[in-house]
C-alpha cells in the first residue's frame, strides 16, 4: 500500500545533462582505462595534441612561415581573450537568471494547483524543445533595444538581449532538474515529514530541497558546461564575443593558412575552460554516489 | 459531544477506503482506550498500513468515521497539523531525513512545527536518545547507523512531539533479525509507561507479549479479535487459524 | 487549397498578421524547401550519429588501447568545445583543403555545406551517443556476458545478440534526449548557409519584414517536430519494454 519509492538517481530528461556515463568512470574500470585522458594530465594531453596539430598544420601550409603564424595568433590573443571574457560573463548571467527562474518553474511543476502545474509543464517543454539559436533570434529581434521603466530608459545592449535568450533554455532545463530531483526523493520522506506535522512548504524547504541540492549539483554543472559551449551562437546574432572577434581577426589577416590554427586555438580556449568542469562534475558524482 | 478523557482515545467506525477499483478497507470498526496497546495482524495487503495512514490523515477515507480525541479526522475542515501533533507515526522504512544528524532529526519538528525553545528541545532530544539507548550517537547521520538504530531514532523523533498515541507500521519488517529485538524492547517500554499504541506487526511473540487486544484483519475486514491469551489459543475463524499456523 | 491560401491573405489584410509562406507561392515554396532540408538534415544526422555511437561503443570495449584512447579523445574534444565553432572549423578551415580541380581549372570544395553540417553535427551528437551506449553496455550484468561466453559466442556475437539488445533498451531514454538535442542543434547549420528552415525563414522575414510571425512559425514547427519525435520514441520504448529490464 505504500507507494513504491521512486528511482534513486535524479532523472533528467536532457541527455547532455545526464551524468557522465560509467564508461568514463575510472573507478569502475580499475583506473587504467583512461590513461591519457584522466584528470589534469589528460587535459594537458589533449590541449597539447590540439596545439601540436595546429602547429604542424601551420607548418605544412607555410613551411618557414610557421613562426609568423604563431606570432600572428599571439598578436590577436588579447582581442580573442577580451571576447572570451564576454562569453564567460554571458554564461554566468544566463546561468544565474535561468537557475532562479527555472527553480520557480520546477517548483510550479509539482504544485498542488493543477492549472499552475499544467502551465509550468508546458512552458518547460516548450523552451526545452526549441532550438537555442531560434530562441536567440527571438530574443534579439523581439526584445526592444531599450526598456522604459518609470520614464527612465534602460538600454538593452545586444549581448544582454542574447543573455536573456540563452537563459530561456537554461530555465527550462533547470525546471526539469528541480522537478526530477524532487520526485527522486523517496516518498517516505514526504510521508514522515507530514506525520510530524510539517506543512508542505516546510517539508519542501527543510526536508526535500536540502537533499535535492546535492543530487542536482553535477547535472547543474553539466548544464553550465553546455551553456558555455552554446555562447558562441551569440556571434550569429552579432554579439562581439570570442567567435565574432576571431572571425574579424581572420578577415583582417586574410591569410588562408591561418584558418586551421586559429579555429583550433579558439576551440582550445573553450576546451581548457570546459574540460576541468567536466572532470570536476565526474568527481562530484563519484563522491556523491559513494555517500549515497 | 465534547470529548472527555474517559472516552476512547480513538474511535473507528465503518471505515471504507479504495485505491481505484481495489477496496482495501471494507468497513473497519474498533475503539482504542487511553493507554491501551493494540496489535493489528494479518496477511500482507490486508489493509493494515492503510488503516494507520487513515488515522493520521495521510490518506483520506471514502466512508465512515475516525475520531481522535473526539475530533473527526475525516472532516475536511480538520486542522491536520493539530491532529498530527497528537498522533505520532513510525514507518517500516524509518524515513529519517538523511541530511540531518540523529539529534537534528529529533529536534526538527519541535523547533519548526511547535516553535519550541531550542535549549529545551535539545535537552529533550538528548533525553529521548538516551531513552532509546542511543547515547553518543547524537551527531551520527542516518547513513552511519544500523537499521535498528535508525528505527529507534525514528521512534524518538515521533516521541519528541509528545504525542498522545503512537502508530507503528511494521517497524521491524525491514530490519535484520538481530536488531529487531532492540526496537521491540523500546516499544515495550513505551507501552509499559502507558503510551497508547497501535502496532501493525508480523512479530506474533511480541504481539502476544505487549498487546492488550489483538485484531486480525484479512482482505479489508476484521476477521477476529480478542485479548492475546484468548486470541492465540482459541481462534475460531479458519482464516485466522490458517494464518497463525503459517506464521507461528 | 486556394481557399486556405486566400484566408491567410485575408488574415493579413484584416489583422496585419503577415504569413506570406501561406498565400505567396514563392515564399511557400522556399519555406517548404527549407522545411524539407531541415527534415533531411535531422534524419541524416540521427542515423549517422547512432552509427557513430554504436561503432564508438564497440571500439571502446576493444582491447586495442590506441583505438580506445583515440575514441576517448574524440569524445572529450566534441563534448567540451562549442558545436558552432566545430562547424566553422570543419566547413571553413578543413573544407577549404578538401577540394577538387575541375577540368576548366576551377577549384571547388569536394564536400558541400549540407554534407559538412551532417558530418559535423553527427560527430558532435555521436560523441554523446558513444557514452550513452557505453553506459547501457556497462549496465548489462557481467554474468549475462559470461553466460553468453560460456555458450560459445564470439565477442562480436555477444555484442550483436546479447549486449546491444539489452543495452539499447537501457539507453533509450538518454538516447532520446540526446537525439532531441541533435534535432535542435541542426538549426546551427544556418551559420554555414545551409538553406534549412531557420535560414529560409531569415530570408523571408528580411524580404517581408514579418519577423514575429516567422519566428513563431519556426518555433512552433521545431517544438512540434521534437514533440512528435519524443512521442514516437516513447512508443518505441514501450514497445521494446521487457519485464525486468529498464529504468
Amino acid at each position: 500500500m505504500t507507494p513504491a519509492p521512486r528511482p534513486e538517481q535524479a532523472r533528467c530528461d536532457l541527455a547532455v545533462v545526464l551524468p557522465l556515463s560509467p564508461a568514463l568512470d575510472p573507478a569502475r574500470n580499475g583506473g587504467a582505462r583512461w590513461p591519457l585522458f584522466h584528470g589534469y594530465r589528460g587535459l594537458a594531453g589533449i590541449a597539447l595534441l590540439i596545439l601540436a596539430f595546429a602547429l604542424t598544420q601551420a607548418h605544412a601550409q607555410t613551411g618557414p612561415g610557421a613562426l609568423s603564424i604563431i606570432a600572428t595568433i599571439w598578436k590577436w590573443t588579447p582581442l580573442m581573450a577580451s571576447g572570451f571574457v564576454l562569453n564567460v560573463v554571458i554564461s554566468f548571467l544566463a546561468m544565474a537568471i535561468g537557475t532562479v527562474l527555472g527553480t520557480f518553474l520546477g517548483l510550479a511543476q509539482i504544485s498542488q494547483l493543477r492549472p499552475l502545474r499544467a502551465v509550468s509543464w508546458f512552458v518547460t517543454q516548450f523552451f526545452r524543445n526549441a532550438p537555442w539559436l531560434v530562441l536567440l533570434f527571438y530574443a534579439m529581434l523581439l526584445l526592444p533595444f531599450q526598456l522604459q521603466i518609470g520614464g527612465v530608459a534602460i538600454a538593452l545592449p545586444d549581448w544582454l538581449k542574447a543573455t536573456f535568450g540563452l537563459s530561456l533554455p537554461v530555465m527550462a532545463n533547470m525546471s526539469e532538474l528541480v522537478r526530477g530531483a524532487i520526485q527522486s526523493i523517496a516518498y517516505g520522506q514526504w510521508e514522515s515529514a507530514e506525520s510530524l506535522a510539517f506543512t508542505r512548504w516546510q517539508t519542501l524547504r527543510m526536508v526535500i530541497l536540502p537533499q535535492c541540492v546535492k543530487r542536482m549539483l553535477p547535472p547543474w554543472m553539466n548544464l553550465y558546461a553546455i551553456l558555455v559551449v552554446g555562447t558562441p551562437l551569440c556571434s550569429i546574432v552579432g554579439v562581439n564575443e570570442a567567435m565574432t572577434l576571431t572571425s574579424n581577426a581572420l578577415a583582417a589577416e586574410a591569410n588562408h593558412a591561418l584558418l586551421v590554427p586559429m579555429y583550433l586555438y579558439l576551440l582550445a580556449w573553450f576546451f581548457l575552460y570546459c574540460y576541468p568542469i567536466a572532470r570536476w562534475t565526474v568527481a562530484l558524482e563519484r563522491r556523491f554516489a559513494i555517500k549515497g | 459531544m465534547a470529548w472527555t478523557p474517559d472516552q476512547p482515545l480513538i474511535q473507528i467506525k465503518d471505515v471504507h477506503k479504495s485505491f481505484g477499483a481495489v477496496e482495501v478497507l471494507k468497513g473497519i470498526s474498533f475503539d482504542v482506550a487511553k493507554s491501551e496497546v493494540i496489535c493489528v495482524i494479518g496477511p500482507s495487503g490486508s489493509g493494515k498500513s492503510t488503516l494507520l495512514r487513515c488515522i493520521n490523515a495521510l490518506v483520506p477515507i471514502d466512508r465512515g468515521s475516525i475520531m481522535v480525541e473526539g475530533q473527526e479526522v475525516h472532516d475536511p475542515k480538520l486542522d491536520k497539523l493539530a491532529l498530527r501533533r497528537k498522533v505520532g507515526m513510525v514507518f517500516q522504512q524509518y524515513n529519517l531525513f538523511p541530511h540531518r544528524t540523529a539529534q537534528q532529526n529529533i529536534m526538527m519538528a519541535p523547533l519548526h512545527v511547535l516553535k519550541q525553545d531550542r535549549h529545551e528541545v535539545e535537552a529533550r532530544a538528548r533525553r529521548l536518545l538516551k531513552k532509546v539507548r542511543l547515547e553518543g550517537k547524537e551527531n551520527a547521520y542516518p547513513g552511519e547507523l544500523s537499521g535498528g538504530q535508525q528505527q529507534r531514532v525514528a521512534i524518538a523523533r515521533s516521541l519528541a512531539m509528545n504525542p498522545d498515541v503512537m502508530l507503528f507500521d511494521e517497524v521491524t519488517a525491514a530490519l535484520d533479525p538481530e536488531t529487531v529485538k532492540e526496537v521491540l524492547v523500546t516499544i515495550r517500554e513505551l507501552a509499559e509507561e502507558g503510551m497508547t499504541c497501535i502496532i501493525v506487526t508480523h512479530e506474533m511473540g511480541f504481539a502476544r507479549e505487549v498487546a492488550g487486544h489483538i485484531y486480525f484483519t484479512d482482505r479489508g475486514v476484521i476477521v477476529e479479535h480478542g485479548p492475546p491469551a484468548e486470541f492465540f489459543v482459541k481462534a475460531r475463524d479458519p482464516r485466522t487459524r490458517q494464518f497463525l499456523s503459517q506464521i507461528l | 487549397m486556394q481557399a486556405v491560401w486566400n484566408w491567410f491573405r485575408w488574415l493579413h489584410e484584416t489583422t496585419g498578421i503577415n504569413l506570406t509562406i501561406f498565400y505567396d507561392a514563392f515564399d511557400r515554396h522556399r519555406f517548404f524547401d527549407g522545411f524539407l532540408t531541415s527534415i533531411e538534415l535531422m534524419a541524416s544526422c540521427l542515423a549517422l550519429s547512432i552509427v557513430i555511437g554504436l561503432v564508438g561503443a564497440w571500439v571502446q570495449g576493444s582491447s586495442f588501447k590506441p583505438l580506445r584512447v583515440a575514441v576517448g579523445g574524440y569524445i572529450q574534444f566534441f563534448r567540451n568545445t562549442p558545436p558552432l565553432i566545430q562547424l566553422y572549423f570543419f566547413y571553413f578551415a578543413l573544407g577549404s583543403y578538401i577540394t577538387v580541380h575541375l577540368a576548366n581549372g576551377q577549384t571547388v570544395p569536394l564536400i558541400n555545406n549540407f554534407t559538412w553540417a551532417v558530418i559535423c553535427l553527427s560527430f558532435y551528437a555521436g560523441a554523446f551517443n558513444v557514452e550513452i551506449f557505453r553506459a547501457g553496455i556497462e549496465a548489462v550484468p557481467d554474468t549475462t556476458v559470461e553466460a553468453a561466453e560460456a555458450l560459445g559466442y564470439s565477442r562480436f556475437g555477444i555484442y550483436i545478440h546479447v549486449l546491444l539488445p539489452l543495452a539499447f533498451r537501457i539507453s533509450l531514454p538518454a538516447l532520446t534526449n540526446n537525439l532531441v538535442n541533435l534535432m535542435k542543434t541542426t538549426s546551427n547549420a544556418y551559420a554555414i548557409a545551409v538553406p534549412e528552415m531557420l535560414y529560409v525563414s531569415n530570408q523571408i522575414w528580411s524580404d517581408n519584414l514579418n519577423v514575429p510571425e516567422m519566428m513563431n512559425v519556426v518555433l512552433i514547427i521545431y517544438v512540434g517536430l521534437v514533440g512528435l519525435f519524443v512521442f514516437v520514441m516513447t512508443r518505441l520504448e514501450r514497445a521494446l519494454r521487457v519485464p525486468g529490464i529498464g529504468l
